[in-house]
This record gives C-alpha cells, structure tokens and sequence, in this order.
C-alpha cells in the first residue's frame, strides 16, 4: 500500500513528467536560417520543444516532411540541425520511439484536447499553427490565452 | 556555453544575398532552356489540373495556393500563403535561389518530379499575366 506513492513517483520520474506551465515560455528561435526556412510554412517551432534525437530523425526525412518536400541544400540543412540539437529540450519519452510531432507529446495533448474546441481547431486547420489560439508564439509565449 | 556552441552555425547559416531577377528575366531564361516558346494556357491548366505522381496530401498546386493566384492560399498547416501572381505581390519571381527553391519542393512534392524548363516557362508565363 505505502508503495504506491513511491512507485508512481518514480514513474512520473522515469517518464520524465512534465507540467503544462513549464511550456508556457519557450525561447523562440534566433537562428537566422532556421527562422527564415522554418517558417516558411508554419511557426518556426523552438527547439526546446523536441530532444535532439527528434530534431535529428527530422531534419535527415526532409524530402518527406509530414507529406510535403521540404528539402534544402546541405549546407543550410546542417546547419540548421546544429541548431535545433544544441538548442533541444531534454528527452522526456520512455521508450525508443522518436516523436516527430510536438502535438504527439504526453504534455501537449494533455494541454489541447479537451481545451480547445472544435470550432477553434476548424479555425485553426492544424495542430501545427500554434499562433491561430496563441498570438505571442512567435515571441515563444504559449500562455494559455 | 550552448550560445557560444552555437555561434560557428550562425555564421555558416548567414543567409546569402538574394539574387535578384525580375520575370521577365525568368521566363526568358526557362524559355531559352527548353528550347519552345512559353504558353500561359498550358501553365494555368498544369496549376489547375489535379496529379497522382506525387504526394497524396498535395495533388495539385492549388491545395495550398488556391485556385487563384492573386488570392491568399493557405498551406496544411493553417498558415496563409502570400499569392503568387506578382501583380498583387511584388516580391514573387524577385530571387532565382527562392523561385528554383520552390520549384525543386513543391514540383515533388505534387508530380512526384521535378518540373521541365518548359513547365516552369509556362507557370511563369501564366502567373505573370494575370
């Protein structure tokens, strides 16, 4: 009985559990390549957002970027992966599957799914267009409204 | 410490000057490698039309642009697309690296290859006749 507390402890440890307030503020991006090619088509995610081994399975899938091609020369590309990993958020999942999609991680769903509504989402058209709800994305702010 | 880590990829990363060109100077040189004359109705129909040799999400140009080029497209992700016609924009058809950027993606991303001088000489022709 004593044991649960401690068990589910350490499995919020383990997990590497995070609380919604902690990605409220996430620093925006200040690389000027990363910035301009990232944001062509939608927000130019922080890379705290994703740990290292995501931004790197991303930025090696480019000619089949969630269905679109994004490819870029490679210098550009390198460059923008050195950027995304040194600047990554910590590796938060449990098992050996790499999340691509900030909108699959634990917290994120936890934080959108049952706050926004449908006619929000419809308004937003994606998971991916973070500044539809939060105006300040762009300034890393993803307070709650 | 990350941000002097991070300093060499600043400066590798600085974006080259833009090169500049004007449409005309586009459809001159797409028209002068594929060896044909350029044809707007053969542009609108290929930017129109719907293609199964590429990606299932984008079957045609118009999936994101829309289907009038001086109008607002909006890409999947919900963020809007500037038009394509430069008669309301006229920062399109301004830097050959961006319009062959573009081309390379987006020619794949919907045919499934790239796109012929040809082709890109019709497109050029149609959208800056509107």
């Amino acid at each position: 009985m004593t044991r649960t507390p401690i068990v589910a402890i350490a499995a919020m440890l383990f997990a590497g559990a995070v609380t919604a307030d902690e990605m409220e503020y996430m620093p925006p991006v200040t690389h000027a390549a990363t910035l301009e090619e990232c944001s062509a088509c939608h927000l130019a995610y922080p890379a705290g957002f994703l740990p290292p081994r995501s931004w790197t399975a991303i930025m090696a899938t480019l000619d089949d970027h969630f269905g679109e091609n994004a490819g870029l020369d490679a210098q550009t590309r390198a460059a923008i992966e050195a950027y995304l990993v040194a600047n990554a958020g910590r590796d938060r999942s449990t098992g050996s599957a790499v999340v691509l999609r900030i909108s699959d991680l634990p917290w994120f769903r936890h934080e959108h799914e049952e706050e926004v509504s449908r006619r929000a989402f419809e308004k937003a058209k994606s998971w991916a267009n973070c500044s539809a709800c939060h105006e300040a994305a762009e300034q890393g702010n993803f307070d709650d409204d | 410490m990350r941000h002097l880590l991070v300093l060499p990829f600043l400066l590798l990363a600085t974006p080259v000057a833009a090169q500049s060109t004007t449409a005309a100077e586009l459809l001159a040189k797409y028209t002068a490698e594929a060896g044909t004359e350029a044809s707007a109705e053969r542009g609108q129909a290929l930017f129109l039309a719907s293609h199964s040799g590429g990606k299932s999400d984008t079957p045609s140009c118009t999936t994101c642009h829309g289907t009038d080029p001086r109008a607002m497209g909006q890409a999947r992700t919900g963020k809007p697309i500037a038009p394509l016609a430069p008669a309301v924009n006229p920062e399109r058809f301004t830097d050959l690296k961006f319009v062959e950027k573009w081309f390379g993606r987006n020619c794949t991303s919907v045919l499934g290859r790239a796109c012929t001088a040809a082709e890109k000489a019709d497109l050029v022709a149609w959208l800056s006749s509107l």
